[in-house]
């Protein structure tokens, strides 16, 4: 019997095998029935055929090569806990920044596995299916080591115990949450645009590179670890991103108008997203590796121009916000951090005013303004503190309608005038922290009338456990709003100079140096 | 013209990786910071897998790549025998 020899199959033809051999058309169902989210958003897809993914992957070098990144992962993870880990990094004030990442992003990731999955289902070609469901599988990896992860510091630290249920409740968390609660809300192809474009190919570069490099440079190799293997799977899911656009521009021109709104709405929902992550990396790391201003520039202002340069083929633009994106970069971490430190109480990390060292830094790399507008008011509150009186604001800001953000980002031009837009709807009034926010908001006011906005649910009442009595002469609002986040007050909470965590570091530094 | 760029982590395997890198692209900015490696190149990168082959002394798998990656940028093209970042179309 001749036995007949195959050639081994190159990258091109083990893909093809998996994605368009695996597809058929369906004959006692209608194409509709099927996938019945593909046409209502307005998209006109031609033929599913034309996509392609790049990268190729099939599933048995998935599965390779995601069991080798989760070994890499593990091995980090167990010398981090073994070798007491949480006892090298620089400084106790550097674990806020995990606070902050990983109570704010973690429960992103889970949403992305969830996000991935139903689009997956609801694409009617078969390379963007499979590269969905690869996505899918990815996000909830990212949630699992995240989660891990932060068992460990849990242990050591304050302040991560009820991040599950935080995330619902706190008022800054509610910033990233209705970021993917908006987007998961959307149909499929405003999803691939808001998650796999703008926040995966536009914005996460800002996200995990300088701020995971900064957390290595801080001798934090647990968040080093989950950081750069959650990115390395980020390339695939940029060049998803990517493609999906790309091939929903070049399907069909009625394409544009819609794909251009989608890019202006979801830049600007996920830069202000990303207003966390410019105080991160300017106030929160004790070593720094490059500011929010210089990440800015190489990742938005040098790459995403390549990008919308490339882009700019098909019809698209810059978008909306662009410009005043970039003027922002000189003020977005100084008000933020300012925001933060007012409200010290009522979050669940500590905050503090930047050192004389740290305002240093600060004026060499923000020459034009720090010293200008913020180094006075860190000296205030630096002032303020040591008489006795450190600054906690008791009332509540008013927030966004559309980003969720308290309500302190000024004019493009003009640093000192806070920025208030307002719409009507319905004969009710909406505040807004910006043009794009407001834009965002007029377009679908239907949706942003619906929004959570914690300081509002404060006020009505409905931030309190079931057995709080409002009617009672020594009732603490703040208190029990606390209460129902399940914060510890003194514990969770307030400057970082008088916390637990500074004082139980310090000891074990001792501790880990002699007997 | 513009950049396009590759961010890996910085090991022993990707060492070899940066080597063939700046071997096959002349124009290559190597950018060191903690924990990982950035190379920009002007409008084209291209990594060949029989040079990284080269570098580390045993068979390479151009998607290996994945374990290490951190993030990249342009359009890829992607055979057997090379991995090329571009904004050419």
């Amino acid at each position: 019997m001749d036995m007949k020899v195959n050639k081994k199959l190159g990258l091109k033809e083990r893909y093809n095998l998996l994605t368009r051999d695996l597809a058929w058309t369906p004959t006692y169902q209608a194409v509709k029935d099927v996938f019945p989210y593909t046409e209502y958003e307005g998209i006109k897809i031609h033929d599913w055929n034309k996509f392609e993914d790049p990268f190729r992957m099939t599933m048995d070098s998935y599965w390779k090569y995601q069991a080798e990144k989760e070994r890499k992962l593990y091995a980090i993870i167990d010398a981090f806990t073994q070798n007491n880990g949480h006892l090298g990094v620089t400084d106790a004030r550097y674990i806020n920044t995990l606070k902050l990442f990983l109570t704010g992003v973690s429960p992103l990731e889970y949403m992305a596995h969830r996000g991935f999955a139903h689009v997956g289902r609801q694409l009617a070609g078969p390379g963007p299916r499979v590269a969905c469901l690869m996505q899918s599988l990815d996000e909830i990896r990212h949630a699992q080591t995240q989660i891990h992860s932060l068992s460990n510091y849990n242990k050591h630290y304050n302040g991560f115990q009820n991040w599950r249920h935080q995330h619902d409740r706190v008022w800054y968390l509610s910033v990233p949450k209705s970021f993917f609660d908006d987007a998961v809300s959307a149909g499929p192809f405003e999803f691939m645009v808001a998650i796999g474009f703008a926040f995966e190919y536009v914005l996460t570069n800002l996200l995990f590179v300088p701020f995971i490099s900064g957390a290595a440079y801080n001798g934090d190799m647990g968040a080093m670890a989950f950081g750069f293997s959650a990115q390395s799977d980020e390339a695939r899911h940029m060049t998803l991103g990517l493609e999906v656009i790309k091939f929903i521009l070049e399907q069909d021109p009625d394409n544009l108008p819609i794909v251009q709104r989608w890019i202006d709405k979801w830049f600007w929902r996920g830069y202000r997203v990303l207003t966390l992550v410019a105080m991160m990396m300017d106030y929160m790391l004790p070593k720094r590796v490059m500011s929010w201003k210089e990440a800015w520039e190489i990742y938005a202002e040098e790459n995403g121009g390549a990008l919308f340069a490339d882009l700019a083929r098909y019809g698209i633009k810059v978008p909306k916000g662009w410009e005043q994106a970039c003027k922002d970069k000189d003020h977005l971490s100084h008000q933020a951090w300012n925001v933060f430190y007012n409200y010290g109480a009522a979050a669940p990390f500590h905050t503090w005013a930047p050192s004389e060292a740290d305002m240093k830094w600060l004026s060499s790399k923000y020459p034009d303004t720090f010293d200008k507008y913020y180094r006075p008011l860190w000296e205030h509150y630096a002032a303020e503190q040591k008489e006795g009186r450190r600054f906690y604001n008791g009332t509540l800001p008013m927030l966004c309608n559309v980003c969720q953000v308290p309500m302190f980002f000024t004019e493009p031009d003009d640093p000192t005038k806070i920025a208030y837009r307002e719409s009507e709807y319905k004969g009710e009034k909406y505040h807004t922290c910006s043009d794009g926010c407001k834009s965002i908001f007029d377009h679908e006011p239907e949706k942003y009338v619906q929004s959570w906005l914690p300081v509002q649910q404060i006020y009505q009442g409905n931030c309190f456990c079931p057995d709080a009595d409002p009617t009672k002469p020594d009732f603490n609002p703040l208190a029990e709003v606390l209460r129902w986040y399940k914060m510890t007050w003194g514990q969770d909470n307030l400057d970082y100079a008088d916390s637990p965590d500074k004082k139980n570091f310090e000891q074990w530094r001792q501790q880990a140096t002699g007997n | 013209m513009s950049n396009v760029f590759i961010a890996l982590q910085k090991n022993e395997e990707t060492r070899s990786i940066v080597n063939a890198i700046v071997a096959d692209n002349p124009g290559a900015i190597v950018n060191e910071q903690p924990a990982m490696v950035k190379i920009d190149v002007p409008d084209r990168l291209v990594i060949k897998k029989s040079t990284v082959e080269e570098e580390m002394g045993r068979d390479f798998d151009l998607q290996e790549l994945h374990i290490n990656l951190i993030t990249l940028t342009g359009h890829i093209d992607e055979t057997d025998d090379e991995f090329v970042l571009s904004w050419a179309h």
